[in-house]
């Protein structure tokens, strides 16, 4: 499997992710060379084979609805990049 | 006496006789780290003044009696669980001043049982990496040779460890985090079984592989560090509901009529030659000690790289999406538009290897490549429990290298990712299997590290502590020092 530049534009994007022109070299050869190795599953026959999501074998785990105390508002907001009047402030979005 | 070079059950022995306090033990670790952590650098931040507090409260409560094994015993975290008022990094730029506004579990239980947190330690940035050398402040250096990597993620943990820095570390283990760091500072590393111990306030990297476990001087330590850490948690919905026993009841010197099994695949083309006689001698020795010994195969364990690389970077991508420069973390603000604030966020404050990581991720569960890549792979990774499963039927443990090599150079590696993958090819199957393993010092290659691994079915970790206890009481590795 062997990149584009073109597509690994396109990734960069759908994961929002700001990237170099020198990036988008160096990642389309190693993307390529990782994907490569991944072509050893296709030799693997899995058509009756069910995928494993988790490893637990949990399900439906459920908690009762207790009231109990939170962070307060202060504690949230301590760490936000930009903050006014209790809000997180970001850059308009339209 | 040197305080620093204690275990926990030597310390607690000594604290409860009133022998030594816990202000003396933690003042001399701090002295410990003064000298020694520029040489390794294997801590990002030092919380002295928590730990003389602690340290205080802690010989209080020798005073009244109400103590646990742990009560009064240094520690140290890995920068990736949330530790409250002190800033937790993840060795990353994008988390540099993220303060957490509370504790993770594992750190609150061994916050209740009393124990004097030092500090928090480096490692490969998200826990992405094999070396530590991913960390966006500075590579942590191998105490027994300090051009060598101490491995990773965990790196900065088992160095603390290794260069008696602290008497216990937790570490994180996604594909080897613990394991791998612990083998190669011949130390003590515990991944339990997916499920055992809670994730909740572990920064999520790839959440259906990973888990916490102890980093310690001898086996003892670990079922220790193991009692307290176990355990469901409602804040995780993941842990188990079992009831978690008295690990230290499995510390039997004893491993008569147990079948150990040993999968020829463990012992790969290209393992060092060093490394393949040092783990065979060790299998001699259980051996000796009454085990049953066979080899066995597990086939597929030549797809759990690739099944490895496709789920934990697609994981990666999901989790990592919350760094986006909003509600906390590094925030890019010469930006044109929210777009383009959120983008260069994310370009400045992750590493190179996190950003390749979300590439890789992100592409493997894009439309049309998603069946090829995310649910091959994760069928895949039904295969590969599968054949652990039916193993275990056969054995009670599996024992194989931890990895096939000692530990390599800094810089070796760093420019080849496939190469760096490869360093957890023994330890990455577990974690998609889910179940546990332990790393022991196994000896020395040229004065440098080898450790022993050792697998057993989910929640089997009495298996395992019973059978490197057996092996420890038999060595003296775990006894050495690395030449700092």
């Amino acid at each position: 499997m062997k990149l584009t530049d073109e597509e690994v534009k396109r990734i960069a994007l759908l994961a929002r992710l700001g990237i170099s022109e020198d990036e988008v070299a160096k990642f389309r050869g190693q993307l390529s060379d990782i994907l490569e190795n991944f072509e050893i599953l296709q030799e693997v026959d899995t058509s009756e084979v069910q995928p494993t999501s988790q490893v637990t074998g949990l399900r439906n785990v459920v908690k009762d609805d207790d009231v109990i105390p939170s962070l307060t508002q202060g504690e949230i907001m301590a760490n936000a990049p930009q903050e006014e009047d209790g809000f997180f402030r970001i850059r308009a979005v339209l | 006496m040197n305080l620093h070079e204690l275990t926990i059950h030597e310390a607690h022995d000594l604290l409860k006789k009133r022998e030594i306090s816990s202000v003396e033990l933690t003042t001399a670790i701090l002295d410990r780290i003064g000298q020694i952590d520029e040489k390794v650098d294997a801590l990002l931040t030092v919380t002295d003044e928590l730990a003389m507090v602690q340290a205080q409260k802690a010989d209080e409560l020798f005073k009244t009696g109400e103590v646990t094994p742990l009560t009064g015993i240094p520690a140290i975290i890995k920068d990736n669980m949330c530790t409250r008022g002190t800033r937790t990094t993840c060795s990353s730029k994008m988390l540099e001043n993220f303060v957490p506004p509370y504790n993770a579990t594992a750190v609150e239980k061994l916050k209740l049982q009393g124990i004097v947190m030092m500090g928090k330690s480096n490692m490969d940035e998200f826990g992405m990496g094999s070396s530590t050398e991913n960390s966006a402040f500075y590579p942590t250096r191998n105490p027994w040779d300090r051009d060598r990597v101490p491995g990773g993620s965990s790196g900065g943990s088992a160095v603390s460890v290794a260069s008696d820095e602290t008497i216990f570390a937790l570490g994180s283990d996604t594909g080897g985090s613990i394991r791998q760091p612990s083998g190669f500072c011949s130390v003590v590393g515990l991944k339990p079984t997916y499920g055992r111990v809670s994730r909740f306030g572990l920064v999520a990297f790839a959440s259906s592989l990973e888990q916490i476990g102890p980093i310690t001087k001898d086996v003892t330590d670990a079922a220790l560090v193991l009692n307290a850490i176990a355990g469901h948690d409602e804040k995780d919905s993941t842990t188990v509901p079992h009831p978690v026993p008295d690990y230290t009841q499995s510390l039997i010197p004893d491993v008569k009529g147990l079948r150990l099994g040993i999968p020829r695949e463990y012992f790969v083309e290209g393992m060092e030659e060093g490394v393949k006689q040092t783990i065979e001698t060790a299998i001699s020795k259980l051996e000796e000690l009454g085990a049953t010994v066979e080899e066995t195969s597990l086939p597929s364990s030549k797809y759990a790289l690739s099944v490895y690389y496709i789920i934990a970077p697609s994981e990666a991508s999901a989790n990592l999406a919350r760094y986006n420069g909003v509600k906390y973390g590094f925030s890019f603000q010469e930006a044109d538009s929210m777009w383009d604030a959120m983008e260069k966020t994310r370009q400045y404050g992750f590493g190179p290897e996190v950003k390749r990581r979300i590439m890789l991720g992100t592409y493997a569960l894009s439309a049309g490549y998603y069946d090829a890549y995310y649910l091959k792979a994760q069928k895949v990774r039904t295969l590969i429990r599968q054949e652990f499963d039916q193993t275990f039927e056969k054995f009670d443990a599996l024992i194989t290298p931890t990895s096939p090599t000692v530990p390599f150079k800094i810089g070796e590696k760093m420019e080849d990712p496939m190469q760096m993958y490869l360093a957890d090819v023994c330890t990455l199957p577990i974690n998609i299997a889910g179940i546990p393993g332990i790393c022991v010092p196994a000896g020395f290659v040229d004065g440098l590290p080898v450790g022993m691994q050792i697998l057993a079915k989910s929640f089997a970790e009495e298996t395992l502590l019973r059978i490197a206890y057996a092996y420890e009481q038999t060595t003296d590795w775990h006894k050495q020092n690395p030449p700092i």
